[in-house]
């Protein structure tokens, strides 16, 4: 098994997202601490990226926040190798093409492997561009992981039958944020995926509420929520820890009840 | 490698839930493009609405000035709605109508781009709505004025920069939320497979209509043909129907801003590297971490920090050269063309008409070039007086 299927292991999976550096390093490593200690069960590090595209206008936010405080990748990859000295739960990385693509595929994903990633999300590249970065993942032992979206339809089976680690479904159309409601039907897109796929799925895209997060565990193996907890440190800044902390509790607990 | 590749440029680098879409665009495109009945129904609209064939136009007085080779200039400006713009969004609104969507969106820089959608949006019975830099609607308000008057929407784009890449951004996020019935129409030869070949596809009928004239007049082919670039619509189609005849020089003019040795420059082959970004691999001013850099020109329509994939694969090869025109260099241009041929040009097109002045006086009096004019500057004149130092207001 895979360190991101791991997340699994032990029933219905909470994954908390936060971008790194905003709106410090510090500030990320206490935060990514309280996640841990609260149930969390694997974390998405987001490095931030100057156009992010499939982002809402709260993730958006976050990564210039962490920009403007003159974060880089290598930065960031110091800092994760200092974070797994006590941090275990499996880590992710999710940011843009070009961010790995300038680093050098190669030496990013060899990185990757040094501190301790045991995983990428690029949502800029789909599976018709994955060739590109998934073999040099699957070499060091990192797994790339495939997005699955409402519109996907006839491409469920290509997509899922080659996915590595965990899949995650986009619940919703459009970027990233907070939805009062999700109308997708979700337990119809992860029956299909389970037909085609043995790994784990997990929902993202518009989670923010107890209830919402029960309820799409209850559909699939987990969920994902981002935007809701950059709100928090958008609020609190270098205070965010202990809320963030209170807040993956509470998600967990309900997770849990799935 | 996936499809829609020029060398290692180009692909479809975009999130999953747009896949789906272009998939289909592909689909519809390949059905439609070599249809008579599709085919004939633009050529009506290029000829009839638009008002093509457009004129390939003896500069005698700007040939004499400057001394040199005999300059034509291809009068894209002369189009309906004032630019090159209105060919490739004739071609798409009428490909979205084929394929059932009832609302066209697009990103505009100048607003060229965006008041040919939003008129091809009024003429097509269309809803629309215009994604442009909040910066770019203070520089060219007399635009915005225009897409509101053919019954569009504009909504300013306060994120990142707030010029046409942010403008690109937010409507890609935009298609991302509303799908099925709404078409991006891209208004350059960039973003993901099939845009850069559909775009680039419509757009030829530049070069297509220069091969034709300047047959007619001069019985020979050009020996340059020249464009400016930002993403590079309007240079790719003056280029196309010449990619095969190696007799003609072809030159694509960038936006060097204040100088490809400052930071405020938008010269993507001069400055910048290899990248993924809106969609494509290609050029794109960066920093060493891939963070897009914060371009700049007094162009709005070339203040884009990436260019279109096949531009890169024409440099790649050498095929076409690109070289660097500074601010001035192009408002001088814009004055000079005005003063000495009564014609003023869209500040984009100034940037090619300033390489053409250092190109034609070493040019032998036989040579002939090609400058694409690609859209009119009367946009442009409030911008240009300020720049200059003068007060005056749209």
């Amino acid at each position: 098994m895979s360190n991101t299927a791991k997340a699994f292991a032990d029933g219905k999976a909470f994954i908390p997202f936060i971008t790194c550096g905003d709106p410090d390093l510090e500030t990320t490593g206490r935060i990514v601490r309280e996640m841990e200690k609260n149930g969390a069960d694997l974390v998405e590090l987001g490095i931030p990226f100057s156009d992010p595209t499939a982002e809402g206008p709260v993730i958006q936010g976050a990564n210039i926040r962490a920009l403007s405080g003159g974060v880089t990748t290598d930065k960031i990859f110091g800092f994760v190798e200092e974070l797994r000295k006590d941090v275990k739960i499996p880590l992710v990385f999710m940011t843009y093409a070009n961010v790995v693509f300038s680093y050098g595929i190669e030496r990013f994903v060899q990185r990757c492997a040094e501190v301790g990633i045991d995983g990428i999300i690029l949502p800029d590249v789909p599976f018709e561009e994955k060739e590109e970065f998934a073999p040099t993942c699957r070499s060091h032992g990192i797994d790339f992981i495939s997005l699955i979206a409402p519109t996907s339809e006839n491409r469920i089976e290509t997509i899922a039958g080659s996915a590595e680690g965990f899949l995650y479904i986009v619940s919703s159309l459009g970027v990233t944020g907070v939805r009062s409601e999700i109308k997708t039907d979700i337990g119809a897109m992860t029956a299909s995926v389970r037909k085609y796929s043995k790994v784990p799925c997990a929902v993202g895209f518009g989670i923010s509420e107890p209830e919402q997060a029960k309820k799409m565990a209850g559909l699939s193996d987990g969920c994902i929520v981002g935007s809701a907890i950059v709100k928090i440190v958008a609020e609190h800044g270098r205070e965010s820890a202990p809320f963030v902390g209170e807040y993956v509790k509470r998600m967990k607990d309900a997770v849990r009840e799935a | 490698m996936s499809n829609g590749r020029f060398g290692i440029h180009g692909g479809q680098y975009i999130p999953e839930t747009l896949m789906n879409a272009v998939i289909e665009l592909e689909e519809a495109y390949n059905r439609y493009k070599d249809d008579p009945q599709f085919n004939a129904e633009l050529t009506t609209l290029f000829n009839e609405y638009a008002g093509r064939p457009s004129r390939l136009y003896y500069a005698e007085k700007l040939t004499k000035t400057l001394g040199g080779a005999k300059i034509y200039l291809k009068r894209e400006d002369l189009n309906h709605t004032g630019a090159h713009k209105i060919n490739n969004v004739l071609g798409q609104a009428l490909l979205a109508k084929k394929m059932g969507k009832t609302r066209l969106i697009a990103e505009t820089g100048a607003g060229q781009h965006g008041v040919a959608t939003a008129t091809a949006a009024a003429l097509m019975g269309m809803e629309c709505v215009v994604f442009m830099g909040e910066e770019d609607t203070k520089r060219q308000a007399l635009n915005v004025y225009r897409m509101k008057l053919l019954g569009s929407e504009v909504v300013p784009v306060t994120t990142g920069t707030a010029t046409l890449k942010d403008a690109v951004s937010e409507a890609m996020r935009e298609w991302t939320s509303r799908i099925s019935d709404t078409h991006y129409c891209l208004g350059s030869v960039m973003g993901p497979h099939p845009f850069p070949t559909i775009v680039r596809d419509f757009q030829a009928v530049i070069s297509k209509e220069i091969k034709q004239q300047i047959l007619e007049k001069e019985g020979r082919l050009p020996d340059a043909v020249m464009a400016c670039v930002g993403g590079g619509s309007n240079a790719i189609g003056t280029f196309y129907h010449f990619i095969n005849d190696p007799s003609v020089r072809l030159i694509g003019c960038e936006a060097a801003g204040r100088g490809v040795d400052t930071f405020e420059t938008a010269a993507t082959i001069a400055t910048g590297k290899l990248g993924i970004f809106h969609g494509m691999k290609s050029y794109f001013c960066q920093d060493e971490y891939g963070q897009i850099a914060p371009v700049y020109s007094i162009s709005a329509g070339l203040d884009y920090p990436g260019i279109g994939p096949e531009h890169a694969y024409l440099h790649d090869t050498g095929r076409a050269e690109y070289v660097p025109v500074t601010d001035e260099e192009a408002v001088n241009a814009f004055e000079f063309l005005a003063k000495t041929e009564g014609i003023i040009p869209a500040i984009e097109s100034a940037h090619a008409v300033a390489h053409a002045m250092k190109i034609a006086p070493e040019m032998d009096k036989d040579k002939i070039i090609v400058i694409t004019i690609s859209g009119r500057g009367d946009k442009d004149c409030a911008a240009i007086a300020r720049y200059r130092g003068e007060n005056i207001y749209e």
